[in-house]
């Protein structure tokens, strides 16, 4: 069940510059699932909307929840003062998350780009939590520069791959560079990033026929469903809008890339 | 449950209080619009709350005085290309464009899904041509349990060059006189706040024998991303919505109420109890929660439990007691 609730800071801290790392004590934790998102609400009542953040990790007992964002404006300014003990109002857990169950079994990759790397780690841990020995998880990040943040921690589910747009770590370019010049094959693709990346990587699952998992990412108000604003266009008549259009909040955020006009 | 109790209680008192006995201390919360009675004043706006469904995992519909529905056309729209919504100071913008997908989906999934519960159902109506209207209210008139319409004339006129039903008075007029001629439910206009004079539009809504006005729509707003240089919406502009409108839409209730007879549906910006009984004071019958839903999901119960509130604390016995009151 989706609720809105009252969730107390533990921790946070920069884990690079501009990109925080915040763990929230909240039972919808237990409900959550790699690629979902949460709605967190800022304080400052000119800024009422609440902003979407991915959740990067739920604690094993499922009483908390770690989001990792970058400062982007307004209301992500106001969270990174938050410290121990601040209280912060969430509504979740949002959208229909990552179909970890279609990685048993085979060769994946998880694709970040940015600040579409956090999702990937809940995402890591549970399909190698379910996995089995002929599970290989191949991790390619994209970064702009030699802050590579979370790709130590995406080092625990499977090997990391780096490109960056400066060449100061790893390839030189972005992750569709590090896929062709280290050769990496793979039968299943999860990604988030920016979405010139996953047109990229749209193409290349369709070249290779595989399937692609993207998040895809939209303005939202409402975060439920109800809005109609975070709509992205569809291959198929969407079956809730009876044109082609679904919700990314709630049909999404992740579509099977072929079903997505991006 | 207790809560669902206190409510039991109140509407237990309805039947009293019609013979007479109104139990003291428990106010009476019903209103009517248009010869239709409500369990109470508060509903949901138009295209805020879907058709419930997304809702209904927050809060319970049941205690709502009537669901407003998402606008319906008589075809499938696709809406406007996104950003569709944008945040500004208070409030927020949207440009949706009234994606809906048409009556005959709407006729077969929505309504019956609204039935279930123990609340009114409105159907917010929009169309491009008054023929559209036409064919989606005639559709409406097969189904009892819509006990009212709302008409959205915010929709831009094809045939007028795209100015919206709602901005033009003879417009407003005639699209009232002809849908006044179809429909079985009360006709409830829905005003454009975007217009020089309210009043005159109000005026022409009653005179082509509207039943009910409901106030306001969203302000046409813009905002730029300065770093871009780009307009913040693919539509350019959007309708501004949320609290930052409230001052000007209780205004707008207030000089309606003042103008004509017909009974008002309030909105704008309403997120808390005192914002509704600005409204009702002001001269509306009932009040719709919009935007603010999506900040606050439980925003209509709450605003209804503060009412009820209110209404016990300063002994107020009945809503009528409350409508049009201020001075
Ligand atoms: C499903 C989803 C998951 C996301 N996950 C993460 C994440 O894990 N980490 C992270 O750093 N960011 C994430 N984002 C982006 C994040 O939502 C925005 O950076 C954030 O809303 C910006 O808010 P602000 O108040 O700081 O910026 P402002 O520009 O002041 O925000 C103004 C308004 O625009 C909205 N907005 C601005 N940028 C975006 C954007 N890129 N996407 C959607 N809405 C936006 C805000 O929510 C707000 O309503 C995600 C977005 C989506 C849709
Ligand atoms: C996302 C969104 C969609 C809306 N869609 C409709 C609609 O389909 N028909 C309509 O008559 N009004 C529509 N409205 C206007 C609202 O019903 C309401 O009149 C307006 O938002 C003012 O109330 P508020 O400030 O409480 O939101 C919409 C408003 C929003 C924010
Ligand atoms: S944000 Fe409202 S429908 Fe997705």
């Amino acid at each position: 069940m989706k609720r809105k609730v009252t969730s107390k800071v533990i921790s946070q801290k920069e884990i690079s510059p501009a990109i925080f790392d915040l763990w929230l004590e909240t039972d919808l934790a237990a409900e959550a699932r790699a690629g979902q998102f949460i709605g967190v609400f800022p304080k400052d009542k000119s800024t009422l909307l609440p902003r979407p953040i991915s959740i990067c990790k739920v604690r094993e007992d499922g009483k908390a929840l770690r989001i990792v964002y970058r400062i982007a404006g307004q209301g992500t300014r106001e969270f990174s003062g938050l410290r121990e003990g601040d209280e912060v109002q969430i509504m979740g857990p949002l959208g229909n998350g990552f179909p970890a169950e279609a990685g048993l079994g085979k060769k994946v990759f998880l694709m970040g780009g940015g600040i579409g790397i956090p999702p990937m780690v809940e995402l890591a841990k549970e399909i190698k939590k379910q996995s089995d020995d002929n599970t290989v998880i191949q991790s390619i990040m994209g970064y702009r520069d030699a802050d590579t943040f979370l790709s130590e921690e995406l080092g625990k589910y499977g090997e990391v791959f780096i490109a960056t747009e400066d060449g100061s770590v790893g390839t030189k370019g972005n992750v569709m560079t590090a896929i062709r010049e280290k050769g990496l094959e793979a039968e299943v693709i999860f990604a988030c990033g920016p979405m010139p990346m996953l047109r990229a990587i749209k193409s290349y699952a369709q070249e290779k026929g595989i399937p692609a998992y993207i998040s895809l990412e939209e303005h939202m108000a409402c975060g439920v469903g109800a809005c109609l604003g975070c709509v992205v266009k569809t291959r198929e008549v969407d079956h809730h809008s009876h044109v082609n259009n679904a919700r990314i909040c709630t049909d999404g955020p992740v579509f099977e890339a072929g079903d997505v006009e991006i | 449950m207790a809560e669902e109790r206190k409510l039991g209680i109140s509407r237990e008192n309805h039947t009293k209080s019609s013979s007479g006995e109104q139990k003291k201390g428990v106010p009476d919360l019903r209103t009517t619009i248009a010869g239709v009675e409500f369990k109470n004043p508060v509903m949901t706006a138009s295209g805020t709350f879907g058709s419930g469904m997304e809702y209904g995992e927050f809060v319970d519909l049941n205690r709502l005085g009537a669901v407003v529905t998402k606008g319906v056309a008589n075809v499938p729209w696709p809406g406007n290309p996104t950003p569709r919504v944008a945040e500004v100071y208070g409030g927020m913008l949207n440009a949706i464009g009234l994606q809906n997908p048409g009556i005959d989906v709407f006729m077969e999934r929505d309504i019956p899904f609204l039935k279930q519960y123990d609340t009114k159902i409105i159907v917010n109506v929009c169309g491009k041509s008054v023929q559209d209207y036409i064919d989606v209210v005639e559709r409406l008139s097969e189904e009892p349990a819509v006990a009212l319409l709302e008409i959205n004339v915010s929709c831009p006129n094809v045939k007028e060059g795209a100015i919206a039903f709602g901005q033009k008075a003879e417009a407003l007029y005639n699209i009232t006189s002809e849908l006044k001629k179809h429909a079985k439910q009360p006709i409830m206009m829905k005003l454009s706040p975007n217009v020089t004079d309210i009043t005159e539009m109000a005026r022409a809504a009653e005179a082509a024998g509207a039943d009910a006005l409901s106030l306001i729509n969203t302000i046409t707003g813009m905002k730029i991303d300065i770093y871009k240089r780009k307009f913040v919406l693919a539509n350019k502009t959007g309708g501004m919505s949320g609290p930052a409108i409230k001052p000007i839409a209780v205004r707008m209730v207030y000089q309606v109420a003042q103008a004509v007879k017909l009974p008002i549906l309030g909105m704008g910006g309403i997120a808390t109890a005192e914002d509704a009984i600005e409204f009702l004071m002001a001269g509306a019958s009932a009040v719709s929660v919009g935007a603010m839903n999506f900040v606050n999901p439980y925003a209509t119960v709450e605003v209804l439990e503060g009412i009820e509130a209110y209404m016990k604390k300063y002994q107020v016995e009945k809503l009528s007691d409350l409508i049009g009151v201020v001075e």
